[in-house]
């Protein structure tokens, strides 16, 4: 079975849990069989992945499939929000209308030449070109939703143009996949969608976290084993620091849990728009000294902090599914989740707390923290749900509607 | 002469509410939810299961008592239930004297605060059934002769214990793995004892109305009464007593009035005695009229819950292992402390439903519906335990310094 995958990044372009999935979903229906045909709108070197064709809609560095210049400091921080309002843009002040925009015709020429059975395509960014299928070359359209504007907005209303390139992609698609029940519940809501149109399909675990060349060394984080030794508890969080994720929320958490246990220490791994804004308050609220911000990290050094972190918190405002939740729990940490992840929809033996709930949360953290045998509890019961669902799973669940669609 | 022992249980705990750490030093009010909506308000489940159950079945129940001169009944009721029945439902304990003074109601002796205190502290545990005869005789003016454990949590050293105190009888689960070949629809002796008698719940018989009666994959649904009555005959076959022993809130609450259970249990009350020679007893005249056939011995602890029928729901995991004897360690020093309403808060903690919130062996199969809790998770019930602990710590540091 052809199939054309839209995606808009894969790793390591990556900034988030988008390109992971999009690899990890791509790799399991190619090992089912799936001829797949992955699209991205950037120039890069993915000749080490072998089992699908990645083809490149334009010729830009990866840097720039978010829009923005070379010399554009919001570059780096990697917004999604288009700035589609700049009169004039300059070659070096493209938008990512722009990208769209060349992404499309990549795939309108690409549609003349060849004939897939099915488009399968990934939020919003790819949606127009995923509707252009369907309604000029008649090809059954899959939409895959792992954000809606509303959760980047920390649902605030958002961008109207995105709400507006989701809704036609929402209701031409032949079927839609949400990564939560959450999502889903959004998407029939907010955008009308009959909830038989929409099939939930979960994330799992990157197949990287299980490949077993990984090994942790404490010896090379000397300041936290010593922290350690004298019986501090590490509190780690990883993610973009935008409004989504509810940060501020966690940091007012950590003063009301510092006043009761001042043996804690929180590391926010990341960075985006919010990151100045969250090292003012933590100096605002007086426990610059308990927090440590790592900046933007991937790879071995996120597994470390995994590794070296006893707790996990994922304090999301809205978080579609949060694959990061799934990497903290292989790598042994007791979670704290927000109600409002799609994680915590098939996790169990985690904290759960309404993001708003800055008491609740740092109740959770002060009792693990000081009981050891809950922390025990939680580690060794969370070993037998963070992978009930694989990505073979998940592949199984795509080509079942794959088969009653084309 | 063939008998049923109709034998239900009454209990409600007072539930913790969502106590938190920021309560500690503060706020020492553990039990008393004020938003009326919230999972852990014990005032708004009470009067939903007074509507539900207590009300309608206690009132077929004294109605029978009318009706039938041969309809006889025992209730264990814990020292919790009895005090929200005094704060939110008088009229039932009105209607509970009435029906004591019948003598055809029996009150069945157990630990007030319907606790674990056997397995943690002996001491503690008799406490607990002494000031659960106070209350029983206070209120109802009887003294009850035959003893319960909490959810029948029943062994050898239990049974010796009732002798030693002069109970009559005591009930346990009568399960297949004990009783083997044996029946449990006889009197038996507990192994070691000189005048206790061994009642043993017919499990198959009360479950079939206790658990399976609305159960629509049940092979034998619907159930009738005529059905029913056959199976009890069987029963009669192989001994002369059915000890049918159920939650009182099978009738009403787990069975819902629309699935029939109150026409059910009406009839079934009416129908059994209608036969000459069917008899309803209550415990104690079970253990007076019946020889106990031979003896028995529990090593282990059995129960009358779950699959496993043992204590694993209330004891075992690493949270309960935590909180529990961190509870009681603290008790000799409440005591000591004279203060009325810390030992009361002390004891109301010691309420086994607590540590049945913190069991996660249901809740990590992600069976939501095999979990009943006041709380979201075990973890979150573990969480305001140990911060009223930290409370109850902090009440006796500030009186001792």
């Amino acid at each position: 079975m052809k199939i054309l995958m839209l995606g808009w990044e894969l790793p390591p372009n990556n900034s988030g849990g988008l390109g992971v999935a999009c690899l990890n979903l791509s790799k399991a229906l190619a090992k089912d069989g799936a001829d797949i045909d992955f699209v991205v709108p950037y120039l890069a070197d993915h000749s080490n992945i072998k089992f699908m064709n990645v083809l490149s809609a334009t010729n830009l560095d990866p840097l720039f499939r978010f829009g923005g210049g070379a010399y554009n400091s919001e570059m780096i921080s990697e917004r999604i929000i288009p700035n589609i309002t700049i009169p004039d843009s300059t070659p070096d002040m493209m938008s990512i209308r722009d990208v769209q925009k060349s992404y499309i015709n990549f795939i309108e020429k690409y549609l003349l030449e060849f004939k897939p059975d099915l488009v399968h395509a990934h939020d919003w960014l790819t949606f127009e070109a995923g509707v252009l299928a369907k309604k000029n070359f008649g090809i059954p359209l899959i939409a895959h939703v792992h954000a809606t504007e509303y959760d980047r907005s920390g649902m605030n209303g958002g961008n109207p143009l995105v709400h507006e390139i989701e809704r036609e992609g929402l209701v031409l698609a032949d079927k839609i996949f949400a990564v939560s029940n959450a999502t889903k519940n959004l998407i029939h809501e907010k955008y009308q969608i009959p909830s038989e149109k929409i099939d939930v399909v979960y994330n799992s675990l990157d197949e990287n976290f299980l490949k077993s060349n990984y090994e942790f060394r404490r010896d090379s984080y000397p300041y936290l084993k010593k922290m350690k030794e004298k019986g501090y508890t590490i509190v780690s969080t990883v993610g973009r620091f935008t409004i989504q994720k509810g940060l501020t929320h966690f940091l007012r958490a950590a003063k009301l849990a510092l006043e009761k246990n001042p043996k804690l220490i929180f590391l926010f791994a990341g960075d985006g728009e919010e990151k100045n804004e969250l090292v003012r308050l933590a100096a605002d609220l007086g426990i610059s000294k308990n927090v440590i911000f790592t900046g933007f990290i991937r790879g071995k050094k996120l597994r470390d902090i995994y590794s070296i972190s006893d707790v996990f918190v994922m304090s999301s405002i809205s978080e579609p599914f949060g694959l990061t939740a799934l990497e903290a729990a292989h790598h042994g940490d007791v979670l704290i989740l927000t109600k409002q992840s799609g994680v915590s929809e098939i996790l169990r033996s985690a904290f759960f707390y309404d993001f708003w709930d800055e008491e609740k949360l740092a109740n959770e953290i002060l009792t693990v923290a000081g009981s050891e045998s809950l922390q025990k509890t939680l580690k060794n019961n969370i070993k037998n749900e963070y992978q009930r669902i694989s990505w073979d799973d998940v592949a199984k669940q795509c080509l079942s509607v794959y088969n009653k669609l084309r | 002469m063939r008998a049923i022992c109709l034998y239900l249980h009454v209990h409600q705990p007072f539930r913790y509410r969502a106590y938190s750490i920021f309560d500690v030093a503060h706020n020492s009010n553990y039990f008393s939810e004020k938003n009326y909506s919230s999972k852990q308000s014990n005032e708004r489940i009470f009067k939903k299961v007074l509507e539900k159950s207590y009300r309608p079945t206690f009132d077929l129940l004294e109605e029978s008592l009318k009706k039938n001169p041969g309809f006889k009944i025992s209730f264990s009721i814990t020292g919790t239930w009895l005090e929200q029945a005094e704060l939110w439902a008088p009229e039932i304990i009105a209607q509970l004297k009435r029906m004591i003074k019948t003598n055809r109601v029996e009150i069945v002796s157990e630990t007030y605060y319907h606790s674990m205190s056997f397995f943690y502290n002996r001491d503690e545990f008799i406490s607990q059934v002494e000031l659960h005869q106070k209350k029983i005789n206070q209120l109802f003016g009887v003294t009850p002769k035959v003893f319960r454990n909490t959810e029948l949590a029943y062994n050898d050293s239990l049974a010796k214990w009732a002798d030693d105190f002069g109970f009559k009888g005591i009930l346990a689960e009568g399960w297949d793995k004990i009783l083997g070949w044996r029946s449990p629809n006889f009197v038996y002796r507990p192994v070691g004892t000189k005048n206790l008698k061994l009642l043993l719940k017919n499990y198959r018989l009360s479950d079939d109305i206790a658990f399976r009666f609305s159960d629509r994959k049940w092979s034998q649904w619907p159930l009738t009464v005529e059905k029913y009555l056959n199976w009890v005959n069987d029963g009669c076959l192989n001994g002369n007593l059915i000890n049918l022993f159920m939650d009182f809130e099978t009738f009403g609450e787990h069975q819902w009035s629309e699935t029939g259970i109150f026409d059910f249990l009406k009839t079934f009350i009416d129908s059994w005695l209608k036969v000459y020679d069917n008899k309803f007893l209550t415990v104690s005249e079970a253990c007076d009229l019946m020889k106990p056939v031979g003896e028995i011995s529990m090593p282990e602890t059995v129960t009358w819950a779950d699959t496993e029928r043992d204590l694993s729901a209330w004891r075992g995991n690493s949270l309960q292992d935590a909180a529990l004897p961190a509870l009681y360690s603290l008790r000799e020093k409440i005591l000591a402390s004279k203060d009325p309403a810390l030992i009361d808060d002390f004891r109301k903690l010691t309420t086994s439903d607590h540590a049945y919130y913190m069991c996660t062996k249901y809740w990590n199969d992600g069976d939501v519906h095999a979990y009943f809790s006041a709380y979201d998770s075990p973890y979150d019930a573990f969480m305001y335990f140990m911060n009223i602990l930290r409370d109850l710590e902090f009440r006796l540091s500030e009186r001792t310094s």
